[in-house]
């Protein structure tokens, strides 16, 4: 970011780069909640639309919704950084959730998520250097029945064993390679 | 206040009354004496009742309550120690030091903690509990301020001064649980965020996550360096404070003692800020007397606040054709030093070295500013130090600056009006541009030297001086810039006039400023009554001078005759003046 502006009141040079970084449809979505005597308050939602949208939350992306939210952005950040469910990285193609409520946990979770840390390479909260996968942990997904899970994107592979691990995540990076000649 | 609901209660067995509202904690100080330990704490900040240090038993209370936040009520039956409580808060103490450096023989803040303080006091004397403690790396990239997070207990009183004493907001807390931090946006530097470098933050600071960036190196390096020619001068609010160092009863003046100890300590020449300070006045006046004249670019604003200048260019850019173009003294002080001082002394001005001894962190950052730099790129401030760090060079010397002889500062730039003084509390430079103005305008010296009007140490002040039967200025001042804004906005949105408006960024002006000593026992920052002792040494210093009007300073005089010609006249716009410019990331207001 350059350290100056070219006009002496750079408030609308400011704003309307706030704007372009972010959809029509966010900005519109920001200025009905500015609308509101209690601006504050709708900040979590914002970040919602802005995550909803992007898949994650940027930087450039936090600063704008400051700026046309007019909230100081070490809140916007402080906010953001306490919420589990806000990402401030891009994710994966693929969400890999490894599942460790309760029931997963005793029926060895801990031992999938180890293998799919060590096929991956990354940890928890980390994505792939091919962009490809994103891994996470989560509570219980409520399918306990079906011990330990994994859950890629919206679909759930049950009673997960540790050497089904290379597959699984082979047959995703497969489906990546032929939807990208096709 | 007859009205006023009383309530009948016990502390520790006595029966005490007090206003219905009243939390324990001041009920057991003001009725008793007692002074219930607490870290996040602050009166002057809002409640956070996180430390839980403060706990007291209150009988019939599910738990232990914290004594900031519960009130009084009728019939309370409050128990402020118990070996139970004693214990309690030990171990909440002992839990905040598992997690903690153990540095404390190496820290910045030994001796001066209040952590360790409250540690002692509690009787820790073991370290029980030893578990997993939290890494972060200390960031130290800013000119003006260190940030080390693993020294932070998490109190938020940096949080709290930073957003509603400055307005600013810049800090946070980020992240969660274990690995929460306290950090600018993005877990910025501070030069890089809207930190605006006042260092208020490392005043409320209990602990050592937040301290000045140390100067002192370079100066005791420059000391030993027999090829350099060492020059140091002393802001006007120094001497107010430096005392305190050295166990002198605050708002005892030590201007004389504090240039006995610079000698010691070896500098060449020992100049008094309060010089430049005069000749700010005769630039500031005759920039407001042009300006008034053609009635353009009113209200004046200050610009002698380095903390106040990077609140204006962060926040309220659009502003900035208001501000004085003057230089703060200590950059016209540097740069006459390595000009007019180096030509008369015939010494290369590569060869000198200059020391400002400042009340503040953000001169750090002016100093370091391109505008204000020679025309090689070196600052023509080469170091900054604070008041804490000039207390920590004299003692480390092995000098109790309290039994000195009284010293005068080098002339020519050591002779200072009573003006000049006032220059380091909060309302002291508009007294000080009245004293001149009044007299150019009404051909003669004001009656009053004392504009009483304007003498306060609270945040928000809005006077109508009468200057003569036809002029009335409207005047605004304001210290702690969140009273600043209340200021601004209004001139802003275009609702309210002033001729002039004196902005101070810290709370009491410079005597409250960011590098100030950490206060002295039975005081905290923030003070009233610690910054109105503060702003009394100035003006009882003024009070006992011959000369207490900047334009009367005859080293002045000469100094224009000899050198700089005309105020606001060419070679005093290049030597004396400066320009702003808006920076981002631009500041929420």
């Amino acid at each position: 970011m350059s350290t100056t502006t070219t006009k002496i009141d750079n408030r609308a040079e400011v704003l309307d780069a706030a704007r372009a970084a972010l959809t029509p449809e966010i900005v519109a979505f920001i200025e009905e909640c500015t609308a509101d005597e209690h601006v504050h308050s709708h900040l979590i939602r914002v970040l919602h639309k802005v995550q909803g949208h992007y898949g994650y939350l940027s930087a450039e992306q936090m600063d704008a919704v400051a700026q046309l939210l007019q909230v100081p952005t070490s809140r916007v950040t402080g906010v953001a950084t306490f919420y589990h469910f806000f990402r401030l990285e891009p994710r994966g193609k693929y969400m890999l959730s490894v599942c460790l409520g309760t029931a997963c946990y005793v029926k060895g979770a801990e031992r999938i998520a180890d293998k799919l840390q060590e096929e991956l390479g990354i940890h928890f909260g980390e994505t792939t250097k091919d962009k490809l996968f994103s891994l996470e942990a989560t509570r219980c997904l409520g399918t306990c029945g079906l011990a330990p899970v994994v859950m890629i994107e919206d679909k759930v592979y049950g009673g997960m064993e540790p050497d089904q691990v290379p597959a699984l995540i082979g047959k995703y990076a497969k489906m990546a390679q032929e939807e990208k000649k096709a | 206040m007859s009205e006023q609901q009383m309530v009948n209660m016990t502390i520790d067995g006595v029966n005490v009354n007090v206003a219905k509202g009243t939390t324990i904690m001041e009920a057991a100080e003001r009725t008793l004496g007692i002074k219930i330990p607490r870290l996040c704490y602050h009166p002057k900040l809002s409640l956070q009742g996180s430390c839980r240090v403060c706990i007291v038993d209150v009988k019939g209370a599910p738990g232990y309550l914290t004594a900031c936040s519960a009130q009084c009520t009728e019939g309370m039956e409050v128990q402020t120690n118990s070996p139970a409580i004693r214990q309690a808060r030990r171990d909440i103490v002992e839990l905040l030091l598992d997690n903690h450096p153990r540095a404390c023989l190496t820290c910045e803040r030994d001796a001066n903690c209040e952590l360790q303080n409250l540690a002692y006091s509690l009787g820790v004397r073991h370290r029980i509990f030893d578990g997993e403690r939290k890494r972060f790396p200390i960031e130290n990239s800013s000119v003006s301020v260190v940030r080390d997070a693993e020294k932070c207990i998490l109190c938020g009183r940096c949080v709290r001064v930073c957003a509603e004493v400055q307005g600013v907001e810049n800090l946070s807390q980020q992240s969660h649980g274990f690995k929460t931090f306290v950090a600018p946006a993005h877990n910025a530097n501070m030069d890089e965020s809207v930190c605006i470098q006042c260092g208020q933050c490392t005043a409320a600071c209990p602990t050592a996550a937040f301290v000045e960036k140390s100067y002192a190196a370079s100066v005791w390096k420059a000391l030993a360096d027999p090829a350099k020619h060492v020059v140091v001068h002393t802001a006007p609010a120094i001497r107010a404070t430096v005392g305190e160092g050295f166990g002198m009863e605050p708002g005892t003046p030590a201007a004389g003692k504090m240039v006995t100890a610079l000698r010691r300590l070896g500098f060449d020449k020992v100049f008094d800020t309060n010089f430049t300070a005069d000749l700010t006045i005769i630039e500031e006046a005759t920039e407001f007397l042009g300006r008034f004249a053609k009635g353009e670019r009113l209200p004046l604003l200050t610009s002698c606040s380095p903390g106040w200048v990077n609140f204006m260019e962060r926040f309220y850019p659009e502003l900035i054709p208001n501000a004085s173009s003057c230089r703060s003294p200590m950059s016209m002080m540097s740069s006459l030093i390595k000009t007019y001082y180096a030509e008369k002394a015939g010494i290369d001005p590569k060869d000198i070295f200059v020391v400002s001894v400042m009340p503040c962190t953000a001169k750090k950052f002016e100093s370091r500013r391109p505008e204000l730099c020679m025309p090689d790129g070196t600052p023509e401030t080469d170091a900054v130090i604070t008041t804490r760090e000039l207390i920590y060079m004299i003692k480390s010397y092995g000098i109790n600056m309290a039994e000195l002889d009284d010293g005068d500062f080098d002339t020519p730039m050591g002779e200072s009006t009573g003006a000049a003084d006032i220059f380091g509390t909060t309302g002291g430079v508009l007294e000080a541009a009245l004293r001149m103005a009044v007299e150019v305008i009404n051909g003669a010296p004001p009656a009053q030297m004392e504009f009483i009007e304007v003498r306060a140490v609270d945040g928000l002040r809005v006077r109508e001086l009468k200057v003569n039967d036809e002029l009335t200025l409207r005047v605004g001042i304001s210290n702690g810039l969140h009273n600043a804004k209340t200021l601004l906005d209004k001139v802003v949105k275009g609702e309210e006039e002033f001729h002039i408006i004196e902005i101070m960024a810290c709370p009491g002006g410079c005597i409250g400023g960011g590098g100030q000593p950490y206060p002295p026992a039975g005081y905290t920052i923030l003070d009233p009554k610690l910054l109105a002792k503060r702003a009394s040494a100035l003006y009882s210093i003024d009070a006992h001078k011959k000369l207490r009007s900047s334009n009367h300073n005859p080293a002045i005089q000469a100094i224009y005759a000899d050198y700089l010609g005309e105020a606001g006249g060419e070679k005093a716009h290049h030597l004396l003046h400066t320009h702003y410019a808006p920076r981002l990331p631009r500041g929420i207001r």
